[in-house]
């Protein structure tokens, strides 16, 4: 059996005298779809940065694949196969879609040189259009990103972190601002992707439904540590839970 | 079949720039020189600034530095052909280390570090007399002989020019359609995104200085053997401003841009010769009067007109339909 995709160790962090993470450990198996629920202030979005990098942890260690990560660059965890969408619209505005998408692999083909050299697309772009098919993009190829609606731009952001084809992807409150329609499709195609590639989620969520349907495990943190884990039918009936979020 | 109006445009425009300057005076065609080569000064910095969004008011001080470098070079007796690789590497390595201050600073802050190496390179040149000949400059340049084409008329120098602009032209419009290009447009609009997208934000921030410095050392090379007398007042802050200007006139971060910035600060202020003393004045006040109207420079007006002619279709507002599905 092979290890974990992800594993947290002992994470601590600390902003002045508040504890924001206090010694959270889990490992995410590949294939799994884990969400990360809490109240507003229960760490989640810390714990996040802390898995890619973004803060340092003042204790513990990730690890991705087996190799820890803690204090690697962004990038350098990108091209681990670490991919990630953001809570706020992460597209580049002024580019296409199609060049959005291609950006998001460009980096891991060729050398510095053959990027300069080489094909203006880096010979990505059928495999780009395919992303875009995958996301039903297709007559938005070549719109500037900048003029799509947020639900669009969204999409456009999920297939960008999924173009290098990751082997753990970290999503920021997908469901935010996303209207019930287009969030049905978002979720559907989170779901198809994750069944044809295995690839592992981790998920930060407020739509308890979202999170329900799509994790095939919940942590819920509350004050910085875990309080409970399991499947979303255990999480759903969990006094705790209940008590500390979910609420009656 | 499609009509590819752009390339018919460039070769249209590029057969004006072969037949306007013959017949005319000598000055006309020198005014004409230099915007070729300040063109190529703004294309750099259009590069740093437009596509890669790192402010530098110091494009003049790669001028100076391409400049004093074939200049030295060619009255030791070097061929300009020679000296001029050496100034582009020696540029492009400068501009590599101010490129440093651009991973921890940015916006006005970042302005304030290239302006301060400006003047440093102004103030090493006007004090190192030995090398630089102090405020008296360096004179009697000779301009590149190549063999069967001899640069030392102004009309030939022209032509040189232009076939030296086109080639770097070229090499810019093959960087910015290249996956680098799309990099530096990344840092531009969103580092943080970039950077998770595995593009090595630190490593295109100083390639965007040091490619942009090349082409103000290119630039510079140009200088020395037009004008066959440099000396530090024609690089300072006030040449880089007007460098800066060029760029945001034309438009930053379009290819064309520059030179149509170019023209409107070098050829402009010839053109309103004929109001004698009130040309400058007249001139500041067209300049004023774009950037309020044009803020995107003069190629957003290309954009503006089309738009009005043929609008897009509008992908925004409520879409209940969401992505279209299916």
């Amino acid at each position: 059996m092979t290890g974990p995709v992800l594993s947290v160790r002992n994470i601590e962090k600390s902003f002045g005298g508040i504890r924001a993470v206090r010694g959270v450990s889990f490992d995410v198996r590949k294939g799994e779809v884990l969400g990360l629920i809490g109240p507003n202030g229960s760490g989640k979005s810390t714990l996040f940065n802390c898995i890619l990098g973004q803060l340092l942890p003042d204790a513990g260690e990730v690890s991705v694949n087996g190799r820890p990560v803690s204090g690697l660059r962004a990038s350098h965890l990108n091209r681990l196969g670490v991919g990630r969408t953001f809570q706020q619209l992460s597209v580049f505005p002024k580019m296409t879609v199609l060049d959005n998408i291609i950006l998001a692999g460009q980096e891991h083909h060729g050398t510095m040189l053959s990027r300069l050299f080489g094909a203006p697309d880096a010979g990505l772009t059928q495999e780009a259009e395919r992303m875009i098919a995958f996301f039903r993009l297709n007559h938005l190829r070549d719109e500037l990103a900048g003029s799509l609606s947020y639900g669009q731009q969204k999409l456009v952001d999920a297939a960008m972190a999924f173009m290098a084809g990751p082997s753990l992807v970290l999503l920021d409150e997908p469901a935010g601002g996303v209207n019930l329609t287009m969030l049905s499709h978002f979720k559907d195609r989170l779901a198809a992707y994750n069944a044809e590639h295995g690839t592992t989620f981790v998920v930060i969520e407020h739509n308890m439904e979202f999170v329900m349907s799509l994790c095939t495990r919940i942590i819920v943190l509350a004050e910085g540590a875990i309080i409970a884990e399991g499947t979303p039918e255990e999480i759903r009936s969990n006094p705790t839970v209940i008590d500390a979020y979910l609420g009656g | 079949m499609r009509v590819p109006w752009r390339l018919l445009a460039v070769l249209l425009l590029l057969a004006a720039a072969i037949l306007i300057p013959l017949g005319q005076k000598n000055y006309l065609i020198y005014v004409l020189t230099s915007w070729l080569i300040f063109s190529i000064a703004a294309m750099g910095l259009n590069l740093t600034l437009g596509y890669a969004g790192q402010i530098s008011l110091a494009q003049a001080s790669f001028m100076a530095i391409g400049a004093y470098t074939t200049a030295l070079m060619t009255l030791a007796g070097w061929h300009w052909l020679v000296a001029l690789p050496i100034g582009l590497v020696l540029c492009f390595v400068v501009g590599l280390v101010l490129g440093y201050p651009a991973l921890r600073v940015k916006g006005h802050f970042l302005a304030f570090v290239t302006l301060a190496f400006n003047t440093l390179v102004f103030l090493l040149l006007r004090n190192e007399e030995w090398l630089t000949g102090g405020t008296y400059g360096l004179s009697g340049m000779p301009r590149p002989d190549l063999g069967l084409f001899s640069t030392d008329k102004q009309l030939s120098f022209y032509y040189f020019t232009l076939g030296v602009a086109v080639i770097a032209a070229l090499a810019m419009w093959g960087i910015v359609r290249s996956p680098w290009g799309r990099a530096f447009k990344a840092l531009r609009e969103n580092p943080v995104r970039a950077e998770s997208l595995g593009v090595d934000t630190r490593r295109v921030t100083l390639l965007a200085f040091a490619i942009g410095s090349a082409y103000g050392g290119l630039a510079g090379a140009l200088v020395t053997p037009l004008v066959q007398f440099i000396e530090p007042g024609s690089f300072g802050l006030a040449h880089s401003l007007r460098v800066l200007l060029m760029v945001v006139v034309g438009g930053a971060g379009s290819f064309f841009g520059p030179f149509i910035g170019a023209a409107v600060v070098i050829l402009l202020p010839e053109v309103l010769r004929f109001t004698e003393g009130y040309y400058l004045i007249i001139y500041s006040g067209l300049v004023i009067v774009m950037l309020v109207f044009v803020p995107s420079g003069l190629i957003g007006i290309w954009g503006r007109l089309r738009d009005r002619f043929r609008p897009q279709r509008q992908m925004r507002g409520d879409m209940p339909e969401g992505a279209r599905l299916p």
